[in-house]
């Protein structure tokens, strides 16, 4: 018989009680925030309280979406581009192994190389508005990608690959049929991975300088003003994109390998 | 390697085979002069310790690897040739079936890498798994199924396109006693109907005696084929075979053969 699916998936009220946990944590958090604020008499520049910043969210909210949206288009494209540089490189270097090993030194120097020291380069490079940032966004995202896709081109075993073998199948039918489909768990990682860098790279980037309407500017001229309940919002602004993205990418996972040994039902 | 003229009567040749490993260490010797003859349609179990060498002579007759001496002949060709000809399948000890493919779909997929038509993709697949008795899991996914039924998923597979020979390397080591005997008997079951040459790598004495026309021992590293024992038991085995005290005879001649080895 087959064996019984597993139990481990939680019935109505356990995922009641797993989106309930982290919805008091997070309330009495800001709770204990509002109240050390209130009662040590914190300056409002030093640290606002909750209310404040939920407060300046209001306010600003249309100003807010609209910047949000500007920086968030620069990290979309960021991300396409790196994950399909990414890929790209990965697919090549996996099929010609000589490649890699020419490429691999100059990607982990990327990789190394602080984005402080490639912003204010990008901006002569591709522009002060977004090209600069997109080019940052790329760069950060594009190493996760190739690291985990080559892992996952190169993680169908010794027995995976006779079997293609003993069928004849030429290298593009192993790559079709066994490489790529064993690459798509690590890649969707990678996906996420890079998702939440893409909104990072985009803000930080945009610190060296960009247009007035987006996250990053705002941030920075906010800060400098002592306007620290204004930045903190659009702070908040950037974690929910952020955050979005990554659910976004979760979804399509769920979409694309349910039968991965973490997504199985 | 030069290719003798076809053997009449025999389906696999090994001509004084013998297999280097290269390693940091340095060479070692896998496989010392092998010589063996099977015919169309036997059941011959290899066995050996560990170290024996007794998967690599599957695979070189696979042609998964090449032998670094020695002559081999299979359905009349060489290795790579009857491997680009489908003559044999292979099942391995763990069932490497595809996660995103149904049952179904993971028997078809030689079918779709050696260009069947499309339309035969699927009868092919559901006769192979009324032959495993699995046809009504077809739509499971693998990872729903018991080591057991992963097992004939496997063999369904190797056996989706007809080959004249089926390889098999310890496909049952996974598995619990209980499940192995059963699989044993299924196995001689699809034999029965099939008619495939078989080489069945084993370390277990009770299964090579219970399955096989003939059992070859093997030595320790180097492996050479010490004795080969003829299983005179007719077919079709049951479980009355494994109580026969013919049946408890061979086990001991096989397992004395193994000690001296």
């Amino acid at each position: 018989m087959p064996r019984p699916l597993p139990s481990a998936r939680p019935g109505a009220a356990g995922r009641l009680r797993r989106v309930i946990a982290p919805a008091v944590v997070f309330a009495a958090g800001l709770a204990g925030w509002e109240a050390v604020v209130r009662a040590a008499h914190i300056q409002f520049y030093l640290l606002p309280a909750p209310s404040e910043i939920a407060r300046s969210l209001a306010e600003n909210a249309a100003f807010l979406i609209g910047a949000a949206w500007y920086t968030a288009q620069e990290a979309l494209a960021g991300f396409a581009i790196g994950c399909a540089l990414g890929i790209g490189v990965a697919v090549v270097s996996v099929r010609w192994r000589s490649v890699a090993e020419t490429l691999l030194p100059y990607a982990i120097a990327a990789n190394s190389v602080p984005i402080i020291a490639f912003a204010p380069l990008a901006i002569v490079w591709f522009g002060v508005e977004q090209g600069s940032k997109i080019a940052i966004v790329a760069m950060m995202t594009f190493f996760p990608t190739m690291v985990g896709t080559v892992r996952g081109l190169l993680s169908p075993d010794r027995d995976a690959l006779d079997l293609m073998r003993s069928y004849g199948a030429t290298e593009r039918q192993v790559f079709v049929k066994l490489r790529a489909p064993s690459a798509l768990p690590f890649v969707l990682t990678a996906f996420k991975v890079s998702a939440s860098l893409s909104m990072i790279g985009a803000v930080v980037g945009e610190f060296f300088g960009g247009f007035a309407r987006s996250l990053g500017v705002y941030i920075v001229s906010q800060t400098a003003l002592f306007h620290t309940r204004e930045a903190w919002a659009a702070v908040v602004v950037a974690c929910a994109y952020g955050i979005g993205f990554y659910l976004v990418i979760a979804g399509i996972e769920r979409l694309l390998i349910p039968w991965h040994v973490t997504l199985r039902r | 390697m030069s290719v003798p003229t076809p053997t009449p009567g025999a389906m696999i040749v090994l001509d004084h085979v013998t297999q280097w490993f290269d390693a940091p260490a340095g060479r070692t010797m896998a496989l010392h002069d092998v010589s063996l003859r099977i015919a169309p349609g036997e059941f011959v179990s290899l066995i050996g310790p560990s170290g024996s060498g007794k998967s690599t002579l599957l695979r070189i007759i696979g042609d998964l690897i090449s032998p670094t001496g020695g002559q081999v002949q299979v359905n009349g060709k060489s290795p790579r040739e009857a491997r680009r000809a489908r003559d044999y399948g292979i099942v391995f000890q763990s069932p490497v079936l595809y996660d995103w493919r149904t049952v179904r779909r993971n028997v078809e997929l030689p079918l779709e890498v050696m260009g069947y038509p499309r339309k035969e993709w699927t009868p092919r697949a559901e006769r192979m798994l009324d032959l495993v008795g699995l046809r009504q899991f077809r739509a499971h996914y693998p990872w729903q199924l018991s080591g057991g039924m992963q097992q004939r998923v496997a063999i369904a597979r190797a056996l989706a396109f007809s080959p004249p020979i089926l390889l098999m390397d310890e496909p049952f080591g996974a598995l619990d006693e209980l499940t192995r005997e059963r699989m044993n008997q299924e196995l001689l079951g699809i034999w029965a109907q099939t008619r495939n040459t078989v080489v069945f790598v084993t370390h277990s004495i009770a299964e090579a005696v219970f399955l096989s026309s003939r059992v070859a021992v093997l030595t320790p590293r180097p492996g050479r084929i010490e004795e080969i024992v003829a299983i005179d038991l007719p077919y079709p085995r049951t479980a009355t075979t494994r109580k026969d005290p013919r049946f408890f005879d061979l086990v001991t001649r096989v397992r004395s053969a193994l000690r001296e080895a």
